[in-house]
């Protein structure tokens, strides 16, 4: 965990995939409206969110991310119908991959973030920080 | 990556300080220091303003003098510059899918004004990412597809019809697919319209005639688009055709679509204002009875002469928390009724209850004949609506405040009451769906851009035009038709088109032919083929649409998305992680 923030609190560190159409424009509203959100947080942006593969979420947590959040189209998907689903299974795979190596589920997080859900988006930041703060550090060493 | 590795790739890093947007949260100088120690990094910068022309002069010199393959731009959100970056690459010939954009503005100093050390930090994780994609990136071409020169025009209205004209004369042949047994679409159904007072039936038959005279537009009634498959350019659309017995399904090659499908016109509820009382009718009802009475000389209602009417505006539009839009047409249409009526017989007293009349433009001239003509416009406060009530002689009486004069109510007895009945979206969910037009919160189609990209969507090669698009009088409706054709016509007449070639590949070496991707593109981009080795899977690149849904089916890690492949996401996870080097 990193351990500036100046609150003195230790702020868990999470990757964020985000959409390049949807949930995106929903965080750089965020930003925009100048909604704070612990400096921790970084996005990678991808097309679509079914196509993140289990095997980066879990080099992430092996690499020193404390958690990672997919911020999904939810119904909003352009390219795929059934892009919710796609995206809950790759949840549930990368989840196994991860008990496999100590990791609790709890450090993989979804939810559908629109392009305007700024304060939604800012939100599920900071609960899921206080979520990864419970949780405590990492079982694995970082490398 | 460690300092000992030799350096791979040649890469310009530039800094944007976005005036003080940046630079005030986060310390763009400390960031450079830090991504300046990757052996990659050729050329680190920060920089005033990265989009300023004079910045781009600086970053296609550096490009040259320095001999770089890979750039990184550090500034605002993707959406607003990716383009202008491209660009910059590709005048300076290096490739343009070898640039990355890295957020450091909406996603980092907008959003952690209150961290400048997190914001610092995040920044140089951010930069370190952005470098590991470019350092890892292929150089890739646009693919070309063939286009076809061919648009099908969906909706016969007067816009529909007008576009398929502008498309045929500059040699792209039409199909135009009507849904009704006759085309004109409301325009077909008018007598006299403003401005010009021309009637619209007559307009219609004009463009028929002309239509006729051009063979490369065939025009089919009883018709819908059921099915639209093809990839950009090249689509196949089927049609199906209708007679009273039987139903036939035909197939047109097109390169664009035309969505010119109209709108509908508001119908009151019964009570609504008094509609279903004998005499009050909507506007497009009195237009109808005011055209039959040009032939006979005088305004009747039920055998009686009509001596008084009273207006009501508004109707069904710009109302809190319903259809809240303005529907453009209708002030000009009834202040145009208005003066068709002094014509027939200049006795017949007409007020006009209105919330502001928009005869905006040229209209205004209309206005000015309709009051010199005695026609008398009174406003009605937006939350006292008139109230309209059957009189024991079957004349209607209107009550009314005129917000301008007085707070005391007053009734006019009249013979007839107008409602001024605006647009509504039309309900079109079939084509909606198939299509996948993009709906604004009114229930209109809505364009990428009002003012840039006014009549293209969201959807590749689909422009919408005329009133499916929002209300709008004729004039403007056929004005969208034709930035419809010469859009078209961007696309069209070159011959080709160049696509993004962020798509889905297969590494023939490492596909097993275990068939677990074929069924998973929705848009049939994935096939299979036989090669020595055996059985192999093959992404079509200008079918996929770069979704990466395919990519974590491959149990072999065989599919990979060109701009997003494993090797680049896990060296910007990496580089993520990697902390500030200690100076
Ligand atoms: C009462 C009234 C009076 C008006 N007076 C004037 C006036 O005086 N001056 C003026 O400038 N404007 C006037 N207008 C506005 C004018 O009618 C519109 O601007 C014009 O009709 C818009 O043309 P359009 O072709 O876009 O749509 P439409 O006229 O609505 O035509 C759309 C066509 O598409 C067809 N269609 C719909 N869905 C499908 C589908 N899924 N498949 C195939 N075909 C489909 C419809 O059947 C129709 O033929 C008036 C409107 C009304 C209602
Ligand atoms: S144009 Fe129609 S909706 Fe707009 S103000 Fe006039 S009557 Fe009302
Ligand atoms: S990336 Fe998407 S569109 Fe392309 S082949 Fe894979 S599933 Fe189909
Ligand atoms: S899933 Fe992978 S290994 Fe199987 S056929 Fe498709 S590309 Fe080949």
């Amino acid at each position: 965990m990193s351990d500036h923030g100046g609150t003195g609190e230790p702020m868990p560190r999470i990757l964020v995939f985000s959409t390049n159409n949807i949930s995106d424009p929903g965080i750089d509203l965020a930003g925009s409206r100048h909604l704070h959100y612990p400096a921790t947080v970084s996005v990678l942006a991808v097309p679509c969110s079914s196509g993140i593969k289990p095997a980066w979420i879990l080099h992430a947590l092996e690499t020193g991310q404390d958690g990672v959040f997919i911020a999904s189209d939810g119904e909003e998907c352009a390219y795929l119908p059934d892009c919710a689903e796609r995206t809950a299974s790759i949840v549930t795979q990368a989840q196994a991959l991860m008990a496999e190596k100590g990791l609790e589920p709890q450090r993989l997080k979804m939810a559908a973030v629109c392009s305007v859900c700024a304060e939604p988006f800012a939100n599920y930041m900071r609960e899921f920080a206080a979520a990864l703060n419970e949780l405590g550090p990492r079982p694995v060493p970082v490398g | 990556m460690s300092e000992t590795e030799s350096p791979q790739r040649r890469i310009g890093v530039y800094i944007c300080h976005c005036g003080g947007n940046i630079s005030d949260y986060v310390d763009v100088e400390r960031v450079r220091e830090a991504i300046s120690a990757d052996p990659d990094v050729v050329v680190g910068k920060t920089t005033l303003f990265a989009c300023a022309d004079g910045t781009q002069h600086e970053m296609i010199d550096d490009i040259h003098a320095e001999g770089l393959d890979g750039l990184v731009v550090a500034s605002c959100s993707p959406k607003l510059h990716t383009t202008t970056f491209r660009g910059v690459s590709t005048r300076a010939d290096l490739n343009p899918y070898a640039y990355t954009q890295v957020n450091i503005r909406e996603q980092d100093s907008w959003a952690h004004t209150d961290d400048h050390e997190g914001a610092t930090q995040k920044a140089i994780a951010l930069v370190q990412a952005g470098i590991a994609k470019t350092r890892l990136s292929l150089p890739l071409e646009p693919l070309r597809v063939e286009t076809v020169p061919a648009t099908m025009v969906v909706g016969g209205g007067i816009t529909g019809l007008r576009t398929a004209i502008g498309l045929a004369d500059i040699g792209i042949a039409v199909t135009i697919v009507e849904r009704e047994a006759e085309v004109g679409g409301w325009v077909g159904r008018l007598g006299p319209m403003f401005p010009h007072n021309a009637s619209g039936r007559d307009q219609i038959s004009q463009l028929m005639a002309e239509i006729a005279r051009r063979p490369t537009i065939t025009v089919l009634t009883n018709a819908e688009l059921v099915g639209k498959t093809g990839s950009f350019g090249n689509y196949t659309a089927k049609v199906k055709l209708r007679t009273e017995t039987t139903e036939e399904l035909r197939q047109f090659q097109v390169g664009t679509f035309v969505i010119a499908t109209g709108a509908d016109v508001y119908s009151p509820e019964v009570g609504e204002l008094g509609y279903g009382i004998d005499g009050v009718v909507t506007i497009h009802e009195f237009g109808a009875l005011v055209d039959a009475a040009q032939g006979s000389g005088s305004l009747t209602w039920q055998g009686r002469k009509v001596r008084s009417v009273a207006y009501v505006y508004c109707v069904g539009n710009r109302q809190v928390g319903g259809n809240e839009y303005c529907s453009k047409f209708c002030c000009a249409a009834t202040v145009h009724a208005s003066i068709k009526v002094a014509d027939l017989d200049p006795s017949i007293r007409q007020f006009h209850l209105h919330r502001d009349v928009r005869a905006y433009g040229k209209y205004e001239l209309m206005y000015t004949e309709s009051r010199e003509r005695g026609s008398v416009y009174m406003r009605y406060p937006d939350d006292a609506l008139p109230s309209i009530e059957q009189m024991p002689d079957k004349r209607l009486a209107v009550t009314v405040t005129d917000a301008l004069t007085s707070q005391d109510e007053i009734t006019l007895p009249v013979d007839l009451v107008v409602l001024v009945t605006g647009m509504v979206p039309r309900d079109n969910d079939d084509l909606t769906t198939l299509l996948k037009l993009p709906t604004g919160d009114d229930g209109f189609y809505n364009e990428i851009h009002p003012k840039l990209r006014p009549v293209e969507t969201v959807v590749d090669g689909v422009l919408i035009a005329g009133a499916c698009q929002g209300p709008k009088p004729a004039t403007e409706a056929v004005s969208g038709g034709l930035a419809a054709v010469t859009q078209s016509a961007g696309i069209l007449k070159k011959g080709f088109a160049e696509l993004d070639p962020l798509v889905a590949t297969v590494t023939e070496s490492l596909c097993t032919g275990c068939g677990d991707c074929l069924t998973t593109c929705p848009y049939d981009a994935i096939s299979s083929y036989v090669c020595d080795e055996g059985q192999k899977a093959s992404i079509a690149a200008a079918s996929c649409k770069g979704c990466g849904g395919c990519v974590p089916v491959c149990p072999e890690d065989a599919i990979d998305l060109l701009g997003y492949t494993s090797a680049q996401m896990m060296a910007a996870i990496d580089g993520l992680s990697v902390k500030e080097p200690v100076a």
